[in-house]
């Protein structure tokens, strides 16, 4: 029981220290590895509350796929580090701080206030297996399978978007002298090469 | 641990990952920073299938990831897009949408 307490706070200060990291740190390849700090620490929590096979999820889906594709991206397009830094404007920028304490101070009022006794307690009684790969894999084939293709319908559409949007668009940078494959079959290509 | 306390450090994350959207200029760290409100979102959501004891709140919250990985792959191909025609990655730029 104390030793589920301790989990409980080094992971949860971990996950805010993460999440503060993001907000806070200025080059966002420290910003992409802070978001990696919260995520394990997420994964932790996860396993707190029995959610076994969604903290395994979490590690090799998020902290590990996902995170590296944005490093690639930001080493790709690079970051400026300059971007805290004012451009004088925005009420809405000095605000957004303020507007966040005002609505985590009203969650935690919610939350704490709320008549939900269940709340207090550390859950309902489930068996050894709860969250396991066993029961989220019944559950998802049975009574989830439309959402499951859904989701399944939805990576396929996201994959062949990113395609699309990133791909290298013909024609708009191809120097006016390349030489094509047909032309080369044709003989054109080497009488070209030679002009050149 | 009781419930109440993972719920109320997703409400804290949640509201983290809202400064940041509101402060930050950067798309890609605008990005991450709605990735912090999603995984508050599950952490609430999986906090809740532990309270009530049924499997269902992690199955919710095994798709929300995976919505999140498709927003994630379409975002960062805009900005991989956007880098490619030589725009500043900078969202106050980017205002030929507005109304």
């Amino acid at each position: 029981m104390f030793f589920e307490q301790l989990l409980f706070f080094v992971f949860a200060a971990g996950a805010l220290g993460g999440a503060l990291g993001v907000v806070l740190i200025r080059n966002p390849f420290y910003t992409v590895l802070a978001l990696v700090v919260h995520l394990f620490s997420l994964a932790i929590l996860f396993l707190l509350l029995t959610a076994a096979f969604l903290a395994a999820a979490q590690v090799v889906v998020y902290a590990g796929a996902v995170m590296v594709l944005y490093l690639f991206v930001v080493a790709y397009v690079g970051g400026s580090d300059d971007e805290l830094t004012p451009k004088p404007h925005g009420t809405a920028v000095a605000l957004g701080p303020i507007f966040a304490a005002a609505v985590a101070i009203q969650l935690t009022i919610a939350v704490v206030g709320s008549g939900l006794t269940a709340l207090d307690s550390t859950g309902a009684d489930v068996g050894e297996n709860f969250g396991s790969p066993a029961q989220i894999g019944e559950a998802l084939l049975t009574k989830f399978l439309l959402p499951f293709e859904a989701a399944s319908f939805l990576l396929l559409v996201a994959a062949v978007g990113a395609v699309v949007l990133a791909r290298k668009r013909r024609g708009l940078h191809e120097p006016a002298d390349a030489v094509s494959v047909s032309e080369v079959l044709r003989g054109d290509g080497e009488a070209k090469g030679a002009a050149r | 641990m009781d419930i109440s306390w993972f719920v109320v450090l997703s409400a804290f994350i949640f509201c983290i990952g809202a400064a940041g959207v509101m402060t930050r200029r950067s798309p890609l760290v605008i990005l991450l920073c709605l990735e912090l409100m999603l995984n508050a979102g599950n952490l609430a959501l999986i906090a809740f299938a532990r309270m009530v004891g049924n499997v269902e709140g992690q199955i919710f919250a095994l798709i929300v990831m995976v919505v999140a990985a498709c927003e994630v792959v379409i975002g960062l191909g805009i900005i991989v897009a956007m880098y490619r025609r030589k725009l500043r990655i900078d969202v106050d730029d980017l205002s030929e949408l507005r109304g």
